[in-house]
């Protein structure tokens, strides 16, 4: 039925089996909608943040999906700044992995505060001072230059495509897409660094308070160099699971290898500056404001030195130090704990900064404070989750995101109507496909966000 | 034209008079309208402005000894009045004011981000998780002169401000120039039956409260009288807010010295 919307050379599922997944996924969206719109019409009463937690679960999937579409920005700089000319073939699913990602971050921010309608404040009545400034304007701004790097894609569906006008404004938006690939990556420099600089700017809070170069805490600079550094792990991480579950190969080895590569000398250098940080902080910085360090992982029920050794080198070091080596890269077990790994590691890295910091006491005749999210909170965070398969269904259905997908996956020539005549769609559709390869219009151009 | 000397309004609590009977708190929340529910068993979900905090020394009988400590806000001056809270705030909500050096919160312009909850390592901003319900009658007995403020906003002690508004009306009205010590004094200051609050300005050297902590202003406020301290002095938070106590355990516990012990 949607075969004229599917892209040239490719097979796709079945409608029907493709809806009911559709479906399944709208279904865990809707629970995340009632939970949200209960947020928004009953307060963040609905939560379980209270005085002690103020940023919570909601603010930690901020900044880990921040964190994690940090795959857009650098894999963007990279292709089209440095110039690394195989980046083309994965740049269009790192594109709308980070079109998802900080699309999600905006909307969970909008659940997040206590006067939604009044969420334009932070633009009108601007504290230049406030790293929540900077990450509101460069978030929001970087959000539109994804919309920009993600519109060509869209436009490239084989109907729009007919449409001589989208047609030419795709051509002429790629050849501009360096200017919005550089501005992103500029953009993106200032909001991850920004986000790490919100708790790295609290002198209040030993935890997070990180001390500065110039105006910026370490933390500006290691939450901008982990995005960096993981985000592309992400990346690699979803084409994976889309592979697994399309049941065949969208990107060609030595492109996930080339990214896992960057990805690993990224993530090594990272963790050195990492592990300098924590020993400074630890030796020099907590004991300055009377704190020894077992202060921060001793006398609760679940802030151990676990936290700590997990987050530093079994999520750091470990997939950092395969990720350099070829061998580790080309094997599909090790690449697969490496992106895993550093996945969670740069989302263990948010939540200790962000609820670590809270629920450790400062003033010496108080406890920790230890906290569990609502269903409600839950949900919402669900929400773009599902939300993000949807788009990614959606958008591998009918746009031509893998463009080394015909290549690594031909199509076998159609079977005759008289042999197989339940073939329907599929023969149909494969039918046209050798129909525009005898004209010559199925040579098929890499799709470039 | 004449410069109006800045003001700095602080406090000195002694506690070792306060006898943790809670007059301050319930004084702050009547004088500035602050909301409660039927159910405030959650303490992490209630408004106090003022809280009274039970310290004990941890040892046991017959050495045990407790003491109740009040926290209003600190006001805290920071570094040029980069205090804590102020400094982040996204949306200038909340302001320094160098002429009284209080910490004010600007209601109608929060719009609930947070951010100086996560900042203050005091606890004294407060997020209104619900909207505000008044059993009936008592919004006749509201303070007109404080907005009572809506859900999803955040709010804090104000050293009840209005009174300091009403204090210099008045004084303008009678042709005075400034305003004396006892034209402002805050709730719960007046609500201490164990006098153990003394409110005023901590830069004039008549005032008590200045004579009581006789702040080092070239040292960022710290005390130089005799048992005086502020909480976590260490962070550089230069709070307005001083503690007075004889013994010398409450006093520890006003900072945090586990790394300065294994050191020495």
């Amino acid at each position: 039925m949607d075969t004229a919307l599917i892209p040239k050379g490719v097979k796709r599922c079945p409608l029907p089996q493709f809806l009911a997944g559709l479906g399944a996924a709208h279904v865990v969206l809707l629970w995340g909608v009632f939970a949200m719109l209960l947020c928004w019409l009953k307060g963040l009463n609905q939560t379980n943040m209270n005085n002690a937690y103020g940023f919570a679960m909601w603010i930690w999937a901020d900044r880990a999906v921040i964190a994690l579409g940090g795959g857009a920005f650098f894999t963007g700089f990279l292709r089209y700044i440095v110039g690394k000319d195989k980046l083309k073939y994965i740049i269009n699913y790192a594109v709308l992995i980070g079109f998802i990602c900080y699309s999600s971050a905006l909307l969970i921010l909008a659940i997040d505060i206590g006067q939604p309608l009044r969420g334009w404040f932070i633009f009108w009545h601007a504290n230049v001072h406030s790293m929540l400034t900077e990450v509101a304007f460069c978030l929001t701004a970087y959000f539109f230059v994804l919309c920009v790097e993600y519109l060509p894609l869209v436009l490239e569906n084989r109907q729009i495509d007919k449409v001589p006008f989208f047609h030419n404004l795709t051509h002429n938006m790629h050849e501009i897409m360096a200017v919005f690939a550089a501005t992103g990556a500029f953009l993106s420099f200032f909001h991850q660094g920004s986000l790490g600089g919100v708790a790295g700017v609290l002198f209040g809070r030993p935890f997070g308070f990180r001390e500065h170069i110039l105006i910026w805490p370490f933390t500006f600079f290691l939450f901008t160099w982990s995005a960096a550094a993981c985000g592309p792990c992400f990346t690699i991480l979803i084409t994976k699971i889309t592979e697994a579950i399309a049941r065949k190969k969208l990107v060609k080895d030595d492109v996930i290898e080339l990214l896992a590569k960057i990805s690993g000398w990224m993530m090594l250098t990272y963790i050195i500056a990492k592990t300098i940080d924590t020993i400074y902080w630890a030796v020099v910085t907590a004991p300055s404001k009377g704190l020894a360090l077992s202060h921060f992982y001793t006398n609760n029920a679940l802030y151990g030195y676990w936290i700590l050794i997990l987050e530093v080198v079994i999520c750091g070091w470990v997939p950092a130090l395969i990720l350099i080596t070829d061998k580790g890269r080309k094997n599909q077990f090790t690449l697969w704990l490496a992106v895993i790994l550093a996945v969670i590691g740069v989302s263990l890295n948010r939540w200790v900064m962000v609820l670590q910091v809270l629920a450790v006491p400062v003033m010496p005749f108080i406890k920790w404070v230890l906290y569990f999210p609502s269903w409600q909170e839950v949900a919402t965070t669900i929400l773009p989750v599902a939300y993000g398969v949807i788009l990614i269904m959606i958008s591998y259905r009918y746009l031509p995101i893998f463009p080394q997908e015909a290549e690594l996956n031909p199509l076998e020539p159609p079977a005759l109507p008289e042999d197989e005549p339940e073939a329907g769609e599929e023969a149909a559709q494969e039918a046209e496909v050798q129909e525009d390869q005898k004209t010559g219009e199925g040579d098929l151009q890499p799709a470039e966000a | 034209m004449k410069h109006e000397k800045a003001k700095k309004f602080g406090m000195v609590i002694d506690l070792d008079k306060c006898t943790g009977c809670g007059s301050c708190m319930v004084a702050c929340m009547a004088e500035n309208n602050v909301p409660f529910r039927e159910d405030e068993t959650d303490k992490l979900l209630s408004v106090a402005w003022m809280r009274v905090y039970k310290l004990t020394n941890g040892k046991p009988f017959p050495d045990a000894d407790i003491c109740y400590l009040p926290r209003p806000c600190q006001h805290c001056e920071g570094h040029h009045g980069h205090s804590p809270c102020v400094s982040v705030c996204p949306a200038t909500a909340t302001d320094y004011d160098t002429r009284t050096g209080i910490v004010s919160q600007i209601y109608a312009r929060c719009f609930g981000c947070r951010y100086c909850m996560a900042a203050c390592p005091y606890h004294v901003r407060l997020f209104n998780w619900y909207d505000p319900v008044w059993p009936d009658g008592m919004e006749q007995s509201l303070n007109p002169d404080v907005s009572v403020r809506m859900r999803g906003v955040v709010e804090k002690c104000s050293f009840c401000i209005q009174r300091y508004q009403m204090a210099k009306d008045r004084a303008y009205m009678e042709g005075r120039e400034d305003i004396e010590e006892e034209d402002y004094q805050t709730a719960c200051t007046q609500a201490c039956p164990a006098d153990a609050i003394t409110f005023g300005d901590l830069n004039n050297p008549h005032h008590k409260v200045h004579q009581l902590a006789r702040p080092d202003h070239r040292n960022g406020g710290k005390p130089r009288a005799k048992n005086l301290f502020r909480l976590l002095e260490r962070l550089g938070t230069n709070p307005k807010v001083y503690y007075k106590s004889s013994r010398e355990w409450v006093r520890n516990l006003g900072d945090n010295h586990d790394a300065i012990q294994e050191k020495a």
